[in-house]
């Protein structure tokens, strides 16, 4: 039991991600309103960006500046890895930060243009109009 | 260093951008920006197939930066055959569509020009690319820009539909994005000719079996595998037409060609089907999608509905051959992106031009079409012959491929689902055939017309002759890929699967 403690414990942020994943996915599925599932795409999409944030975390690590005598890197002096967070799964998440925020921007103008058609957000309500409008 | 596979992907995005400034200033210049756009683009498809046919693949470095740390275009013939179907479905649809486009949207056409292009750049781009976070970006641009186009059609349900796209297509991408993540912590690389040389020696981590998962089922869920579909219908049906003809060929069909990638070359076909075995779970798959793509279709009493139900059909084919674990199936599943590719390409050409003259195509409301729109009608009856496998067009081919694949691989229940669908479409289009064929157009006096109707020639009412043309382009196209099938087969598909 503690070694399964110590397991989640080690690697608490893969657990995060997960949770914060499935309220996203949660709240696309099982929310009415179209507003409270873009909400729920929102942070669908945040949960894998912490993802690769957290990645590239290594422990006594600084920031990825390698500070050079003259600022040109260190004259032959070895550069240790260990000692410097990976800044790729970072630079990564700047394009998917984008994706998303682009995302969130066109699914909130669809939901506009719905809105003006139907003077609602709720799923059940549009379904309703919706079958009324083929009946007509 | 040649730069034509560059020039594929960027002429189309220097062309969004000029259209998209053409919309403030000069509108009626963004339509032919966009057409030269689209044509360079196909034109230096056409020139990268010629040189990886004879030369072998060409390895491209964005801006100069070798692999590790830039970006990687690699072209072989598997690509370079979807770029030229992308690029030349993509010119040739912009110049079918501009009768469709001027009379859906008269004020918000230009701007309809640069989501078009960016959509063009996402595709051709996503066939290109050789880096799995690139890959994902792309499939964004690609997604991101048929949702505002979907919006643009149907008034009541176009944003709807669009929006269930949405939520849908960002789960499949962000699973993907998800696996690019694993793969990335195994192997700190995205590269994947790097990462390819690595799987040997990582058969057994349970990191690279979760990033081929989450991988492959975000890819399901974008190309619309069957019980992943539910958002195509809506979506392809609701759509303006000028960008349904195009959606419905490539979409789908590029999300295969990454699914094929991701076996042929990321994951390597050792690891995928000796190491898992999943091969046999998912040809099962292939045979449901097939039968319930077909059922559904049968049901559909909308002619665009009935069509999208069809691609849900031919999504299971090629997966389902993709995954039988032959090079029969594997061929039959890559000649079939593109047959399938140019079949849809016709069939939605003859359903736009049906719209533009008659706005509604419920099939009921096509009495009497082959007396109103013979030419149209004839490319529909030929694309219709192709998607059923009438032997000299090229569905024939692919399936045949196909069939082959199923049996040396002994999976009767793929085969027999092959040519119950060939009978499912057969009896599907030819239910369409005989309301255009045999029902008189003018009822709607409601009496008296059945020898009314004998004796009144109908006048011929044609789409627009410019679409006209891409439709008997395509048409002959259909024809032509079948002849030259083993050609294709021989000089672009086996090399690529027998290295």
């Amino acid at each position: 039991m503690t070694e399964l403690f110590m397991l989640i414990a080690a690697k608490y942020n893969y657990c995060l991600y997960v949770i914060l994943m499935m309220i996203g996915l949660y709240a696309m599925i099982a929310k009415n309103n179209l507003m409270k599932k873009l909400v729920g795409m929102n942070i669908f999409q945040t949960a894998i960006i912490l993802f690769y944030v957290s990645i590239g975390f290594k422990h006594n690590a600084t920031i990825p500046i390698i500070m050079g005598d003259h600022g040109h890197g260190g004259h032959g002096a070895a550069i240790n890895a260990a000692d410097y967070m990976n800044p790729l799964p970072h630079v990564l998440m700047l394009t998917a930060i984008v994706v998303s925020v682009a995302t969130l921007g066109v699914a909130m103008a669809l939901c506009v243009k719905v809105y003006q058609r139907y003077q609602t957000l709720e799923e059940d309500e549009l379904r309703m109009r919706l079958s009324e409008k083929i009946k007509l | 260093m040649i730069h034509y596979p560059a020039i594929v992907v960027i002429a189309p995005l220097v062309g969004a951008l000029i259209a998209g400034i053409l919309s403030f200033v000069e509108e009626r210049y963004a339509y032919p920006a966009a057409l030269i756009a689209t044509g360079i683009s196909c034109a230096a498809a056409v020139r990268d197939l010629i040189y990886v046919a004879g030369h072998g693949p060409i390895a491209y470095h964005m801006g100069g930066w070798a692999p590790p740390m830039g970006i990687e275009y690699r072209i072989d013939t598997l690509n370079a055959m979807v770029l030229v179907l992308i690029t030349a479905i993509a010119f040739l649809n912009l110049a079918a569509s501009w009768p469709n486009i001027k009379q859906e949207m008269p004020d918000r056409s230009p701007s309809f020009y640069a989501m078009y292009l960016l959509f063009v750049v996402g595709l051709t781009g996503v066939a290109s690319t050789g880096d799995l976070f690139n890959l994902y970006v792309l499939i964004e641009i690609t997604s991101l820009s048929s949702y505002t186009m979907i919006a643009l059609g149907d008034r009541d349900r176009g944003p709807i539909s669009a929006l269930n796209y949405v939520f849908v297509g960002v789960i499949g991408a962000s699973f993907y994005l998800l696996g690019v993540g694993y793969i990335y912590i195994k192997t700190g690389t995205l590269n994947m000719a790097e990462f390819a040389t690595m799987i040997p020696t990582l058969q057994d981590s349970t990191t690279i079996l979760t990033a081929f998962i989450l991988c492959i089922v975000g890819v399901f869920i974008k190309m619309a595998l069957f019980p992943l579909h539910v958002w195509l219908p809506n979506a392809y049906s609701y759509a303006p037409v000028g960008f349904a003809r195009i959606v419905a060929p490539l979409m789908t069909k590029v999300m295969v060609y990454v699914m094929v990638r991701l076996m042929i070359t990321v994951f390597g076909l050792d690891y995928i089907f000796i190491k898992l075995h999943i091969a046999d779970t998912l040809v099962w798959l292939g045979t449901i999608a097939i039968l319930a793509g077909g059922v559904m279709a049968l049901a559909q009493t909308n002619l665009k509905k009935m069509l999208a139900y069809i691609i849900v059909c031919e999504i299971g084919y090629m997966v389902g051959g993709a995954w039988l674990g032959n090079d029969l199936g594997l061929t039959g599943a890559v000649l079939h992106i593109l047959n399938d590719g140019l079949m849809t390409f016709a069939l939605f050409l003859a359903v736009g031009n049906m719209v533009y003259k008659l706005d509604r195509v419920q099939i009921k409301d096509l009495k009497g079409l082959f007396a109103k729109m013979p030419w149209t009608m004839t490319g529909f009856v030929l694309a219709a012959f192709s998607i059923v496998g009438v032997p000299p067009t090229c569905g024939f081919f692919s399936k045949w491929y196909l069939i082959l694949g199923a049996f040396k691989a002994g999976a009767w229940h793929f085969a027999a689902a092959l040519i119950i669908s060939s009978l499912i479409c057969a009896v599907l289009f030819f239910k369409v055939f005989e309301v255009c064929f045999f029902e008189s157009p003018d009822t709607h006096d409601g009496h008296g017309s059945d020898t009314h109707g004998r004796h009144t020639t109908v006048a011929i009412q044609e789409a627009p002759a410019i679409s006209l043309a891409v439709l008997g382009i395509a048409g002959i196209s259909l024809i032509v890929v079948g002849m030259y099938s083993k050609t294709i087969v021989v000089r672009l598909i086996w090399p690529l699967l027998s290295s």
